[in-house]
């Protein structure tokens, strides 16, 4: 399996990363050698083997259902550019 | 020629824990902005999500409720999207193995049964909220929400007509009422919903379908799927095609409208979320979370209809809120006369309720006091007439029933002596009706019952009054 140019342009644009065509072609041809990797994994026959959605054999740890956080969206929105009445202000978004 | 709606319901059921699913903030509506989004929520860098145990208990009851497989292992994926409101660029959801998969629900359309089945129910995040209006120029975000747990449940496009769509929401509704797992607050958007709807002719295969998102009250989800299933109708018989879009509903001009769609839009790149480990859920802690399940609303019309003696009907009313059905048994606890219970819970309640626009839990009758009310009519103080009218007194804060029989001196006249004389008075008073009704005029018994209520301001004992007047009549 390879990956063409304009599925890398692609994925580029969802995941909002700007890429030249240079920059393009040269991931594509990384993303080549990862895919290739997979092709060589998947001659293995896993037929009756149940998918891992991790690697490692240990399950989720889960916390009580209790409040431990306290109000610090003071301290928070210091970092942000523009904050108005305890709102994060953005660029105004339009569907 | 006609043609066949499809539908199926995703609902959108927050989640009643007291702390998110994946951090320590509060849940609790209303707060400042931004006061309850810690930093998980804000998705500050080196943060990690921790599930709470709570939500996946809802879960867990959820799936028992409806007959669903409880999934032993499940996992959380990341679901890909940029929005402002959503600070990490992806909301943790579950894609192909979720908590909960399968199940059925019972709904009721038209006094017949209809099973829905389930797709499956599954765990994740809420969203924060955008404001648009008066920054400005600039879209204000708030926090509070994200990280909010939810449980999307999906159904099978099993349902055929608004009517069916709205009586499988409501038998959700109640359902997740019931197992206290949602407030069911649909205004302060706890439980809404997306209707996939799409229309064909009998026996062709699924036509394309458009996905109506949003809808808030079960109201506007009939609305809209009406007019969306109109629109497909007229669209497809004009020639046209139907293409797969997602739409709004506009309530005030009870039109649908498609969104601007953005070819990419759907493209969220699941991937198994590495910060969350599968979620196991051990055969002991499903039948911990079985042993505290309480009566569900199916259980208890059966119940009601074997153990009360009450109609289909009547117990599905009575049960559709599981503060209605806990009224009703308080009352019929009381005075154990289930049908009269039901007919005034029903009936006189019911309807003030709806007139006032409140609730049940903040109905100014007590179940106590109701059942006050029916042990004076059972007795026979006052007639089911004038318990209306004492209901009214009781209802605008006059005391119980007894303290509004005693003031307003509408105790029923129930001495022998008493109501003989009034009876007397009005034979002496008409002597010509008395000539025609011992003549054959049967008819005329009414005018002399009336005349007796009159006398006695409603307050004379029916049955008592009835006796007296044939015997006296007879001459």
């Amino acid at each position: 399996m390879s990956i063409s140019l304009n599925e890398v342009k692609r994925i580029a644009s969802l995941a909002r990363i700007a890429v030249s065509d240079v920059e393009a072609e040269a991931a594509r041809a990384q993303l080549d050698g990862i895919f290739g990797l997979i092709e060589e994994m998947q001659a293995v026959d896993a037929g009756d083997i149940e998918p891992m959605s991790h690697a490692q054999e240990i399950v989720l740890r889960l916390r009580n259902d209790a409040v431990t956080e306290v109000d610090q969206h003071e301290a928070f929105q210091k970092g942000a550019p523009e904050v108005e009445a305890g709102l994060y202000l953005v660029p105004q978004v339009i569907e | 020629m006609q043609w066949e709606v499809v539908i199926g319901l995703e609902v959108h059921a927050q989640l009643s824990t007291e702390s998110k699913i994946f951090s320590g903030a509060s849940t609790a509506f209303g707060a400042a902005p931004n006061a309850q989004a810690c930093a998980v929520d804000i998705a500050l860098p080196g943060v990690l999500p921790v599930l709470n145990r709570g939500a996946v208990e809802c879960a867990i009851k959820f799936g028992l409720a409806v007959g669903a497989k409880v999934n032993r292992r499940s996992v959380f994926s990341r679901k890909n999207y940029f929005y402002p409101d959503l600070p990490k660029g992806y909301q943790i959801s579950q894609f192909d193995l979720p908590v909960v998969s399968g199940g059925e629900l019972v709904i009721f359309v038209d006094g017949a049964e209809k099973m829905v089945r389930l797709t499956r129910a599954h765990l994740e995040e809420d969203a924060g909220k955008s404001l648009h209006e008066d920054f400005h120029g600039k879209t204000g975000i708030d926090l509070n929400r994200a990280g909010t747990p939810l449980l999307e449940i999906v159904s099978e496009p099993d349902m055929r007509s608004s009517l069916e769509a709205v009586a499988y929401a409501k038998e959700l509704h109640s359902l997740v009422r019931y197992l206290d797992i949602c407030d069911g607050n649909m205004q302060e958007g706890s439980f809404r919903c997306d209707a996939n709807v799409s229309v064909r002719r009998p026996g062709a295969p699924l036509g394309t379908r458009r996905e109506i998102k949003n809808l808030n009250s079960f109201r506007f989800l009939q609305q809209a799927i009406e007019y969306e299933i109109q629109w497909q109708i007229d669209t497809l018989e004009s020639g046209g095609k139907i293409h797969q879009a997602t739409v709004l509903f506009d309530s005030d001009k009870g039109e649908t409208r498609a969104m601007r769609s953005k070819e990419e839009a759907h493209d969220y790149r699941y991937f198994p979320d590495p910060d969350l480990l599968p979620l196991e859920i051990s055969g002991e802690w499903m039948a911990e979370v079985r042993s505290r399940l309480p009566e569900l609303p199916q259980a208890k019309r059966a119940r009601y209809i074997s153990a009360f003696g009450l109609s289909a009907y009547d117990a599905g009313v009575l049960t559709s809120s599981k503060e209605l059905a806990a009224y009703f048994e308080e009352v019929a606890e009381i005075y154990p006369e289930p049908k009269a219970c039901a007919n005034w819970v029903m009936g006189e309640i019911s309807g003030w309720l709806n007139k006032a626009g409140i609730d049940i839990h903040d109905c100014p009758i007590s179940s106590r006091a109701l059942a006050g009310l029916l042990i004076r009519i059972g007795d026979g103080t006052i007639s089911g007439k004038i318990a209306k009218e004492v209901f009214e007194a009781m209802w605008n804060g006059e005391g119980g029933a007894d303290d509004v029989i005693e003031s307003r001196g509408f105790k029923q006249i129930s001495d022998t002596g008493a109501l003989e004389k009034i009876v007397d008075e009005i034979i002496e008073g008409n002597p010509s009706q008395v000539a025609d009704y011992r003549a054959g005029r049967d008819k005329l018994f009414a005018f002399f019952v009336g005349q007796a209520m009159k006398a006695t301001k409603g307050q004379a004992n029916p049955a008592q009054l009835s006796e007296i007047l044939k015997k006296k009549l007879a001459g």
